[in-house]
């Protein structure tokens, strides 16, 4: 009751500070010095007042205030604490209080950390920032207000919905949300250093920070999702070519590009006008997410709320911002490219050009099978559905060169080079295209693509492990990205070739043989846990080097009642062995799916080296020359 | 001049894919399962319930309205339940209410519907339980919305604050 209202109104302070944030600083636009130190002040404030609002948000969940809508909603007296708590960020209302809270913090760190850059620069990034915040103030008062009092006061709560009571999940959001809203910044202060002509190698060098802080919060949160879905969804897959999904990795391309391209800005002052549009692109990508994720225009696991009003709110608010860069790009963005000297064929500028050329080709290839089931759908009603073959077709063939260039791009120099050790190099090609062909021809998979793919994934594979152990690499953290990028390319394709997959039915007792396996279901145990009961099966398997208990459960929740399948997975170095439950509606008998994945670990630990590089670049700026 | 050109595209890029988004949400995203509905109101006759003569299907569902032809009986108990939710729905524009008593009692139907109120303008007879079978209904409750002789959506079981809410974005 009292933690609604606290809540509520200082929303209501917050929205009101980012006014006079606006209002003073377009008053005072010219008296920089007063400025300044006002404007920490306020930032600070409103971040403090949003913190509040979030906190008594929190405080509802763990009180379980069903007065609160937000709460009774998506809470329960018997759920435990941990998820009482994430569960303040698993509903609509309260992840976009989160969103807030993100953005309002990370417009204070900025003013921090930005002191030494152009006071005109900072004040007119707070200034487009507190646009987006304003933005978001409205929509949550307005449309989503986390506060809504319920009289009469419910006894008990709705219930989380159980597949969101999970540890990787309650994590995901958050750390998604700050790779999201990292590259609000990236945008306001594109926006801004546009607008005052000052995209140079100065901008570049101070924004390179927030592009690799968003970068690695995005990675990381896409990588959470995935382990999630994983095990939590039980088909076996980590990735499903899910619009939902699809809408976290095209601002993840997008960011990736402008990483490459920051640092053409930084050491060679080019390509400028990528930098604004890459920029620009990732924070249009990531609303567009919110967009489509929220407005259930998408289904899926993430719509949270099916109402158009939201929808069509961010739909405009979406808008607002695309109208507005583009007003600004054309208006006051002055191509200078003209003026330095030329690109030369062999040189790391080419070689990020084409790596740009390549990431918007996939960036568009998700982009339209994302959309396209919607044009088609708004334009002739007809309801399709694009799979993962549509991504396989298109990407795949592309994927080759773009490793093959990833592998030499980096060993060229600035302006002018050569490629020195052509011999090697070439060497190495045909070295990792022999080995790719031994490997699929002695498994008998009959893809000539696949042997190109892994042969060029190997290549960058072989290339990057010798420069770890070249004297002359300057660039550790790229060449572990780089590294981990081959090694995920590796371990996906390996995955997908050689797992195994068995269905049957049995009930308890039974068991399953083949050539090669027996599956026994030998046990099935009952269990009362807090909110839910679990069913957990005991199953022996038995293989030629692989003999174990795994034990898969089905929780059934209590509130709302809701039966989840929980797989049991025994991860090893080599491969992972998975196994699901399911019952079958009425019979005795369970549906029992026992996959062998190879490689899943290692799917893992690739991206997680490719966030290594990134937190290297980061923290160690001595590699970085 | 050819800055201009691209600014225009760019421009007219955008507002094309706005409208489509709006559109798109505006789209009803519930899907519905393909069987049993966007099929035509199947003809049958019944006696009324209150006047006792025959009626003939196709002299109900002929006007251009939505219909929501509700089978419920008095000795159903999620019948009770759902009754406020169908009362709620009384007196809404463009919508007629039409009731199946489902093997009922005429005693029992008539003392429910003074207990819990009429939301129905005609109800139906079905003694024996064969007009439901017509209709392809499992049991009781069962509720179909029907407009222009088609069956657009179909409830099985009780209806609650969504379906209600899912009734009424439909109509619209």
């Amino acid at each position: 009751m009292l933690s609604s209202l606290i809540g509520y109104y200082s929303l209501i302070f917050g929205l009101s500070i980012s006014l006079l944030i606006i209002f003073f600083s377009v008053k005072n636009f010219n008296n920089l010095k007063i400025l300044d130190s006002k404007i920490l002040l306020f930032s600070l404030l409103q971040l403090v007042l949003v913190l509040v609002s979030f906190l008594s948000l929190v405080i509802s969940f763990i009180n379980s205030d069903f007065s609160n809508e937000t709460v009774f909603n998506n809470s329960h007296t018997t759920i435990p604490l941990f998820y009482k708590i994430t569960g303040t960020w698993g509903n609509h209302e309260g992840s976009l209080l989160l969103w807030l809270l993100v953005l309002t913090l990370f417009i204070f760190i900025f003013l921090i950390k930005s002191k030494n850059q152009l006071k005109k620069y900072r004040i007119l990034t707070v200034i487009f920032q507190q646009i987006i915040i304003i933005g978001f103030f409205i929509f949550l008062i307005k449309t989503s207000n986390p506060f809504s009092y319920l009289f009469p006061i419910p006894k008990e709560g709705l219930g989380l919905n159980p597949i969101l009571q999970d540890p990787a999940l309650a994590i995901h959001p958050p750390i998604l949300y700050l790779g999201y809203v990292g590259s609000s910044i990236i945008f306001s202060s594109v926006l801004s250093a546009t607008t005052l002509n000052y995209i140079n190698s100065d901008w570049a060098k101070h924004i390179k920070d927030w592009i690799l802080i968003s970068w690695i919060f995005l990675t990381l949160g896409i990588l959470l999702g995935s382990i999630w879905a994983y095990y939590e969804l039980g088909w076996g897959g980590f990735w499903f070519w899910d619009p939902v999904e699809n809408v976290s990795l095209m601002p993840w391309l997008a960011l990736t590009t402008l990483l490459h391209c920051i640092l053409v800005l930084e050491k060679r002052s080019l390509f400028g006008s990528w930098v604004i549009i890459l920029s620009i692109a990732t924070f249009t990508l990531s609303m567009c997410g919110t967009f489509l994720v929220r407005s259930g225009i998408l289904n899926s696991v993430h719509t949270f709320a099916n109402d158009p009003e939201r929808g069509l709110f961010i739909l405009s608010f979406l808008f607002v911002l695309v109208f507005i860069s583009i007003f600004i790009f054309f208006i006051f963005h002055k191509s200078d490219d003209k003026k330095l000297s030329p690109i030369f064929l062999l040189s790391k500028e080419t070689s990020i050009v084409i790596n740009n050329w390549f990431m918007m080709y996939f960036l568009s290839v998700v982009l339209i099978g994302t959309v396209y089931p919607i044009f088609l759908d708004a334009i002739s009603s007809q309801k399709i559905s694009v799979g993962p073959p549509f991504y396989h077709k298109l990407m795949i063939p592309f994927l080759i060169p773009f490793l093959i260039f990833m592998a030499i791009g980096p060993r060229l120099k600035w302006i002018k080079s050569d490629i020195k050790n052509k011999l090697s190099l070439a060497i190495l090609l045909i070295i990792s295209l022999l080995f790719s062909f031994f490997i699929v021809k002695n498994f008998d998979t009959k893809y000539l693509l696949n042997s190109i793919l892994i042969g060029s994934a190997f290549y960058l594979f072989f290339i990057t492990v010798r420069d770890f152990f070249s004297k002359k690499t300057q660039k550790l953290s790229q060449n572990i990205a780089h590294f981990g990028f081959s090694l995920l390319i590796l371990s996906i394709l390996f995955n997908s070739i050689f797992s195994n997959e068995i269905i049957t039915n049995l009930k308890v007792g039974e068991s399953y043989k083949n050539d090669d396996l027996e599956i026994v279901f030998s046990d099935l145990t009952r269990e009362n846990k807090k909110n839910y009961v679990s069913l957990t099966g005991i199953f022996f398997i038995k293989e030629k080097n692989f003999d174990n208990i795994l034990k898969p459960e089905l929780r059934i929740y209590n509130q709302p009642k809701i039966i989840t399948s929980e797989a049991d997975i025994k991860v090893t170095f080599l491969k992972d062995n998975f196994i699901t439950i399911n019952n079958v509606k009425n019979e005795d008998h369970f549906n029992v799916r026992y996959l062998i994945k190879p490689y899943m670990l290692w799917i893992w630990v690739s991206v997680l080296l490719i966030t290594i590089g990134g937190l290297m670049s980061l923290f160690n700026k001595k590699y970085e020359k | 001049m050819k800055n201009n050109t691209i600014i225009i595209i760019v421009i007219s890029f955008f507002i094309f894919v706005f409208l489509i988004f709006y559109k798109g949400l505006n789209n009803s995203n519930i899907y519905k399962p393909s069987d049993s509905e966007n099929k035509i109101v199947p003809k049958f006759s019944a006696y009324s319930f209150f006047e006792n003569k025959l009626i003939n299907s196709e002299n109900i569902f002929n006007q251009k309205k939505f219909y929501l032809l509700n089978i419920w009986a008095s000795w159903c108990l999620p019948c009770r339940d759902e009754h406020p939710f169908i009362m709620s729905l009384k007196g809404t524009n463009k919508l007629e209410i039409i009731g199946l008593n489902y093997k009922d009692n005429d005693k029992n139907a008539k003392k429910f519907i003074n207990d819990y109120g009429n939301p129905y303008s005609k109800i139906l007879l079905d003694k024996d339980g064969t007009r439901a079978i017509e209709w392809g209904a499992y049991g009781v409750p069962e509720t179909f919305l029907i407009f222009e002789n088609q069956i657009i959506k179909r409830y099985v079981g009780p209806l609650n604050s969504d379906s209600i809410l899912e009734i009424k974005i439909l109509i619209k």
